[in-house]
């Protein structure tokens, strides 16, 4: 079996999974919030501009905010309620950001989504649905689905992969979703196969993750007809496997070129949870307002896989999952390998926000970091073949602007060199660094 | 408070203090067999390099002002290795300056771990034979076969002195060879677990292939270098080493001098040597054809030290010939 599993030949790291947290846990919706703070500027792109004003009464699913120009995507009330007003909020990365406020009310009921058949619709009235649910790529950086789904018309795009490889550590979210959705992730798949026009459709899968492809398999096995050709494709556990690069060499052998982007070798990523948020925009016309986040670590009483309305502010899940715990030390948004730490609990949920860990001394390493020892151990875990170690010595001797010959721009801070340093160098903050200051 | 730092947010349980704090531990066993070997005092001489090694290590940070690291273990490495290379009957305050050299001069001045160019400890060692020759290269005793290990202890140990192997074969001829040492078959086993004139560390091939496969087995090293020393020795040896080409004796020269500890414990530092896994192999198989090279036609009997130190300066050269392949370079990089 494990010979049979596909990888990537270059890097990589294997850092412990501590899925065992949340893996067996299914998905619980969070009780809606009394209010909810919606950033507009949740993802890559344009933030959008408030459409709402205060004392507005919204039902869940309304629009609150839309692009103006440029790309990016709608977003949407995650409740029904009023309008407290349009302000500043705390933001995972930007540290404030604008956000419109909504008071909930409690006696509003949950709105209805109705599934209808999509199969008789237009590429375009599909693709329509897709950017009018604010679909973005919800398992990393948020690009917006629509804009991914239409490639130049010169690329000749033959392959959709389907990420379910979750590699990052702790996070079971993708996980609990083809377990308990596959048919939906499926029918996603479908979708999107149809928009591109194509029959091929590969989900990656890691191995850690046995009963999620089985459900996947089972569902692929009675999808597989009216000429879409959708199989699992099982993966070496091994980080970063997720990686959309990684992953398209893991499953189909061919590297995107430096600067390049997937379609340049005839193939699209997407998330098996964008996959799910697919299907409810297209098929319940439903958009996407909330998503589930594994909450986990050893500094939180409970964790657990939770239905989250966008705008949930991570105090209000923090409390109904029995509050933290003594020792905690670091609250991540995302995985802990590329995730952001926060100095605050207040702040919101976003579309791309795929966990939130409440991490114990123990978990993370604290060590103060020393001198480079030149073991080379973070040449060999870079998927992408570049010299951490040189770029960290040249940021720390002032030529932060000579890293450019080192690779520094190919690098997507996947955080093997940092891991794997027994130094405990902080060598992606270098790297940030020298992206800033060198030269293309 | 929450701690915000860049990712990644969880790192390995490797580190520093481990690797090296590992490394000293496997070099533990030569040093307690060399007390039965060679006595005593192979103890106390290494113990005096070792603290002044750290000593010394303590004394550099603070007069740079850099943070004081002894306890991340490096020093501790660095005096083992320069004892290990020493011949056991040295006086005592000799490893001291050694320590100086090593430590101060080789390591620090050049910007402290990470930075230096050569081995400090064979720096260590080049600079004591640079100025006590006679001591560096006569002050060895011949193995002790009762267990007496005070025997050496106190006078008379210039009574006792011996020559190594290398300088019999060098000087003598194999004929003399056989007449000190026994028969081959005689030699391989006695040289093999380590009973045989030499300096304090080297001698045992046995306890210094088992530390080496262990750290191989931990992963802090690789086998290529090792590896390609050892082959890269014999292989010379038996095309030159003999009275024609290719009549050598391979086995004898890997088990003489100090090629099992200069192939897994000074060749292998992460510091002066190549992380690509070709470089190394090159880097060993020139530490190797330059041991040979010295062995035989160079003024001293025994060239391992002065191979790892002529490597050193080429390793910066290596890394940048041999870089991993990147997955996607960009256009003109």
């Amino acid at each position: 079996m494990n010979d049979l599993l596909l990888t990537f030949p270059k890097g990589g790291v294997h850092p412990p999974e501590s899925k065992d947290l949340t893996e067996h846990s299914a998905v619980e919706p969070l009780p809606i919030p009394a209010e909810v703070e919606i950033l507009l500027n949740q993802h890559f792109g344009a933030p959008c501009k408030p459409v709402v004003k205060k004392k507005d009464q919204v039902m869940e699913g309304d629009a609150v905010g839309e692009v103006d120009k440029g790309l990016g995507a709608t977003i949407h009330a995650s409740v029904t309620g009023t309008v407290k007003g349009v302000g500043l909020s705390a933001h995972p990365i930007a540290v404030k950001a604008p956000s419109v406020l909504i008071q909930t009310d409690p006696a509003a009921q949950p709105r209805e989504w109705q599934a209808s058949d999509w199969k008789g619709l237009s590429r375009e009235e599909l693709l329509g649905r897709i950017k009018n649910a604010g679909i973005v790529g919800i398992g990393g950086a948020g690009f917006p689905t629509h804009v991914k789904l239409s490639p130049p018309p010169d690329a000749k795009v033959d392959t959709l992969i389907l990420n379910g490889a979750e590699c990052e550590p702790y996070l079971t979210t993708d996980h609990r979703l083809m377990l308990e959705g596959p048919e939906k992730i499926v029918e996603g798949a479908k979708i999107i196969l149809t928009v591109l026009g194509i029959q091929d459709c590969r989900i990656g899968i890691e191995a850690n993750k046995p009963d999620a492809i089985e459900a996947m398999k089972t569902a692929c096995g009675k999808a597989s007809s009216n000429g879409f050709n959708v199989s699992v494709a099982p993966l070496k556990v091994k980080y970063p496997q997720g990686s959309e690069k990684q992953l398209i060499q893991s499953i189909t052998g061919r590297r995107v070129p430096g600067f390049g982007l997937p379609f340049d070798v005839g193939v699209i990523v997407q998330n098996v949870g964008t996959t799910k948020a697919i299907y409810d925009a297209v098929a319940l016309q439903k958009p996407l307002y909330e998503k589930v986040v594994t909450v986990s670590g050893r500094g939180i009483a409970r964790p657990a896989n939770l239905l989250v309305r966008i705008g949930t502010r991570v105090s209000d899940i923090a409390s109904y999952l029995g509050g933290t715990l003594p020792g905690l030390a670091k609250v991540v948004m995302g995985g802990p390998m590329m995730g952001f730490a926060v100095s605050t609990l207040d702040i919101p949920v976003t579309k791309t926000t795929s966990g939130i860990l409440f991490l114990t001394e123990d978990e993370i390493d604290a060590r103060p970091y020393g001198q480079c020892i030149r073991c080379g151990w973070c040449l060999d875990a870079c998927p992408m073949g570049l010299l951490p170690n040189e770029i960290g010595v040249y940021v720390e001797a002032g030529r932060a602007g000579d890293t450019s010959q080192f690779g520094v721009f190919e690098c997507f801070e996947c955080g093997c060199c940092a891991y794997t340093c027994p130094a405990k160098r902080p060598l992606v903050q270098f790297i940030r660094l020298a992206k800033m200051k060198a030269k293309k | 408070m929450l701690t915000v730092s860049v990712s990644p947010h969880i790192k390995s349980g490797e580190s520093v203090e481990k690797i090296m704090w590992t490394v000293v531990a496997c070099l533990l066993p030569p040093l307690i067999l060399s007390v039965f070997i060679f006595g005593i005092q192979t103890l106390i001489i290494t113990a005096i390099s070792v603290a002044s090694c750290v000593a010394a290590e303590a004394v550099s940070q603070k007069l740079l002002h850099r943070p004081i690291t002894i306890k991340d273990g490096s020093a501790v490495i660095t005096g083992l290795l320069m004892a290990y290379v020493i011949p056991p009957g040295v006086p005592c305050w000799i490893p001291i300056l050694g320590a100086v050299m090593a430590i101060y001069v080789a390591k620090h001045l050049l910007g402290g771990i990470g930075f230096n160019i050569f081995n400090p400890a064979l720096i260590g060692r080049a600079f004591l034979m640079a100025t006590f020759p006679v001591a560096m290269t006569s002050a060895w005793l011949p193995p002790i076969r009762d267990a007496a290990v005070f025997k050496y202890m106190g006078s008379g140990i210039d009574a006792v002195s011996t020559a190594t192997p290398l300088y019999v074969l060098k000087h003598y001829g194999v004929g003399a060879l056989m007449e000190k040492f026994g028969t081959m078959s005689v030699i391989y086993g006695d040289f093999f677990v380590g009973w045989r004139p030499g300096c304090i560390g080297e001698t045992s091939a046995l306890l210094l292939l088992l530390g080496g496969l262990f750290l191989i087995y931990k992963r802090y090293i690789t086998w290529h270098i090792p590896v390609s020393v050892i082959v890269s020795v014999a292989f010379f040896t038996w095309v030159f080493g003999g009275e024609r080409l290719f009549t050598g004796n391979p086995l004898l020269a890997i088990l003489s001098g100090g090629v099992f500890l200069g192939a897994f414990f000074m060749a292998t530092d992460y510091v002066t040597s190549p992380s690509q896994a070709p470089a190394k192999l090159i880097f060993g198989a020139g530490i190797g054809a330059l041991t040979v090279l010295i062995r035989l036609k160079g003024g001293y009997p025994e060239g391992v030290c002065y191979a790892i130190l002529l490597m050193n300066p080429l390793v910066p050269a290596l890394e940048g010939w041999f870089r991993p392949k990147r997955f996607a370079p960009q256009k003109g990089a």
